[in-house]
Parts: C-alpha cells; structure tokens; sequence
C-alpha cells in the first residue's frame, strides 16, 4: 500500500504539488491525468524515491518512511527518459542493469527478456542504432527486469509503434492479473482509461478527481475531463 | 562491492569504446607540458625544480576535464534516474564513478609523466615507486572530491566553469601538499620530509572522501 499525506513539492517560488493526498491499495492500477505541468511526473518522481518532497508524508509499507533502498527494489519506474546507455549494446545494458538490480545477468535469462519485448536477434548491436520505439521496449525491459510490485510509468507508451502499444498493454495486463500496482501519467484519454481501474485527475498539483472506472463510462469521464482541465 | 565495480566497468567500457574523456585529457595535459618546455627552455640547471608544479598543473587541468564529462553519460537518456533507482546505497554510485574517474586519471598522468621526462629530459627511475605513491595519493584526493562536485555540477547550466570554480579551492591542501612531495623527490635527498606533505594528503583525501560519500545521496535527489 502506498499512502501519500499532504504532500508539497516546490521548486523556488513554483509549487508543483500542494498538499496532495492519496492512498494505494495493493493491486490498484491507476492512470494519472492532467495537463503538462500538473504535478504527474513530479508525484511519480517522489514516489519513486527520485526526488525530496519539500512536505508532507510518503510511506510505502511496510515501510513508515520514504522510499528507502529496499522498497527501490520493489519499484519499477519507467519514463519517457530511457535510461539506456547509447555507447553500450542492449545485452550490456540489461546486463549492467541486472548486475545493480540482483537479478540473473546470464546471457540466456537477458536473451529472453529481450524475446519478450520484441528485440531478439538485436541483442549484440549498440543502442544508439535502435529507433526511438526500440529504444522504449529496451527500456521496458530494463525497468521490469526484477519483477517489481510496484509500477510507475510516466508516459510510458512515448515512442511506441502500434504492435509494441499493443505488446505493452498485454503487459500492464499481466501484470493486473498478477497483482502489481500501477500508477501511470498518461496523456490519452481513452488508452488511460481502457487500461485503469481507478482514474485520477491532477490539476495545479493537487487531486482534483479520483473515481473508480466502474462510476463513469469514457465518454462521460472524458466531459468531466475536458471540463476540469479547461 | 560487485555494485561498485558494475559502476566502474561500465564506464570503462563506454570511455574505451568512445575514448571521449582521455582523449581530451591527453591533449590538454601534454599542450600544458609543451608550452612550460617552451617556456622554461632556458633553464637548464633549475628545470628540476619547475617540474613538480608544472606536472600538477598538467594532472588537474586534464583531471578537471575528465570530470566534466564524469557525469555526461548519466545526463544523457536519464541515465543517471536508473542509477538512483537500484536497491543499494547510492554511495556505491559514489564510488564506482569515483573509481572510473581515479583510474581514467591515472591513465592520463602517466601517459603525461612519461612525455614530461622526455621534454624535460629528465631521469628518475630510481625515484618511481615514491612518485607512484604520491601521484596515487594525489589523485585520489582529487577524483574523491571532483566525483562529488562533478554530480553538482553537471545539473547546472554552467558545469563547464562552475566544476573547476567549486574544485580547485576545495583540493588546494593536496594539491600543495602533492606539488611538494613531488619536489622532495625529485630535488632533495631526504626521504623522511614526505611525511608531512604525504600524511596531509592522506588526511584530507579520507576526510573528503567520506564526507563526498555521505553527501551524494542529497546532491543527487532533487
């Protein structure tokens, strides 16, 4: 369970996030809305230890305390940023990544995961030559290589053709069934609402709506939508 | 420990692979020798005594270059968010860049060491081991400070003016204290006078080196 109290994050005289509430259950998979500059990726980035909420509580239990290293473990996060080395090839990589992740970093194991997204026969070439959705199932890869509990995707769609938005969402779907916890930004209305259980508008760097799917249908989530970001 | 050295491989791989850092350290450091060779030319009898310091510039002018591209690679693609993301403390990240930084640094200082004997026409092999020891040293005073400083610097806009602003202040009692070691080597016969420069290096290269490690983790979280 996550729970985030009065949470506040300034940067200088900006508030990205003001007194911010929300609580996660254990399996809830929930996409994130609101316009550029919401406070989305800012709530990600604290939850995923990245950054120093400036107030306010984080605990991820069992922990009573902010993302310690341990909890990192259980955490998978995944932004537009790939977090890939451009100069080394998608197998040193992955295998960089399991080495600090405490995961097998044996050819084979890595080999599969690269099967799993789409790349095999790809493994020996240099990042830099992949494209950009490419690049985004390589960093999918990477950032589920330890089987987390936990989810957070920040736009993670961003560069992907329709067959990997197709492989990805067959992911998130696996992984609901297997009991992970997702939150996700997301920008497009209906795939974020197709994939969730539990839609949440931020709008000023506060909750401005956090309904389960099953009260609304999309085109009335997508009125209330538009009339809240207006 | 298997963390640090993932850390160290990986970029020692990318540096052989790109060559990025020690090509410009190399050029920058021998450029510095080639113009003191110029300009010190005439003196013959004394250029001994030059020496020490004009090495030292030579290692941190490259050094200082070295470390502006430490962080590069972590900038790019938000490397450096997957680091912070592994379940370990982010020391071990400290000090797996501090370790890539050290050993790019002593790659560069010998290749310099080697081609100031030559400009310098200089002969010490009898003196190398305590040349080693003070140059190891040195260097790792300087990478134990500049890794830390490098991770300030590289989220700023002038992290090219701003790394070497912050460091050189910072490292001036190793610098001094190497710049000295290495004048007693080269120019006095009484061995026993390096403790002094030897044991201040020390001293401040732990207390930099500790103080840098339990540092990072707030330097790198915004």
């Amino acid at each position: 369970m996550i729970e985030v109290r009065n949470l506040a994050k300034h940067f200088g005289r900006f508030s990205a996030l003001r007194n911010l509430n929300l609580t996660v259950s254990d399996g809830d998979f929930i996409s994130l809305f609101g316009k550029n500059g919401a406070g989305k990726t800012t709530l990600l980035r604290i939850l995923a230890g990245l950054s120093r909420p400036s107030s306010g509580e984080l605990y991820i239990k069992p922990s009573r305390q902010a993302p310690s290293r341990f909890i990192r473990g259980r955490i998978g996060y995944l932004s537009h940023d790939t977090s890939l080395y451009m100069d080394l090839t998608a197998l040193e990589n992955l295998r960089f990544y399991a080495r600090l992740m405490d995961v097998p970093a044996n050819a084979p194991a890595l080999s599969e995961r690269m099967k799993q997204v789409g790349l095999s026969g790809r493994e020996r070439d240099p990042v830099r030559s992949f494209s950009r959705g490419m690049q985004q199932r390589l960093a999918i890869a990477r950032a589920f290589l330890h089987d987390p509990d936990i989810l957070l995707l920040d736009e993670p769609f961003t560069g992907l053709d329709s067959s990997g938005g197709d492989f990805f969402k067959d992911y998130l779907a696996s992984a609901r069934a297997g009991g992970k916890t997702c939150i996700m930004a997301i920008h497009d209305f209906r795939l974020g609402y197709e994939i969730a259980d539990r839609l949440v508008v931020i709008n000023g760097g506060t909750i401005a709506l956090d309904i389960p799917k099953s009260s609304l249908n999309y085109e009335q989530f997508h009125e209330k939508l538009k009339h809240l970001l207006a | 420990m298997y963390k640090i050295w993932a850390i160290f491989r990986k970029d020692l791989i990318i540096e052989f692979r790109t060559k990025d850092s020690l090509t410009s350290m190399l050029f920058f450091g021998i450029v510095v020798l080639v113009i003191f060779n110029f300009a010190l030319g005439s003196l013959h009898e004394t250029i001994r005594s030059a020496v020490p310091g004009v090495l030292w510039v030579a290692f941190t002018f490259s050094g200082t270059l070295g470390l502006n591209r430490l962080f590069a690679a972590e900038k790019e693609n938000g490397c450096l968010q997957g680091l912070l993301m592994i379940p370990a403390d982010r020391g071990a990240i400290y000090l797996g860049k501090m370790l890539a930084s050290f050993i790019f640094m002593l790659i560069a200082e010998a290749v310099i060491f080697i081609i100031g004997l030559v400009l310098f026409n200089l002969t010490v092999w009898a003196e190398i081991p305590y040349l080693l020891l003070v140059f190891v040293i040195g260097t790792l005073g300087f990478s134990a400070v500049g890794t830390l400083l490098s991770a300030i610097a590289v989220n700023t806009r002038l992290r090219e003016v701003l790394l070497p602003l912050m460091l050189f202040p910072v490292i001036l009692p190793i610098l001094i204290s190497a710049v000295e070691a290495t004048d007693i080597i080269l120019n006095a016969a009484d061995y026993r006078a390096l403790k002094l420069p030897l044991t201040i290096m020390t001293a401040f290269t732990i207390l930099f080196g500790t103080i840098s490690c339990l540092l990072f983790e707030r330097v790198l979280e915004e």
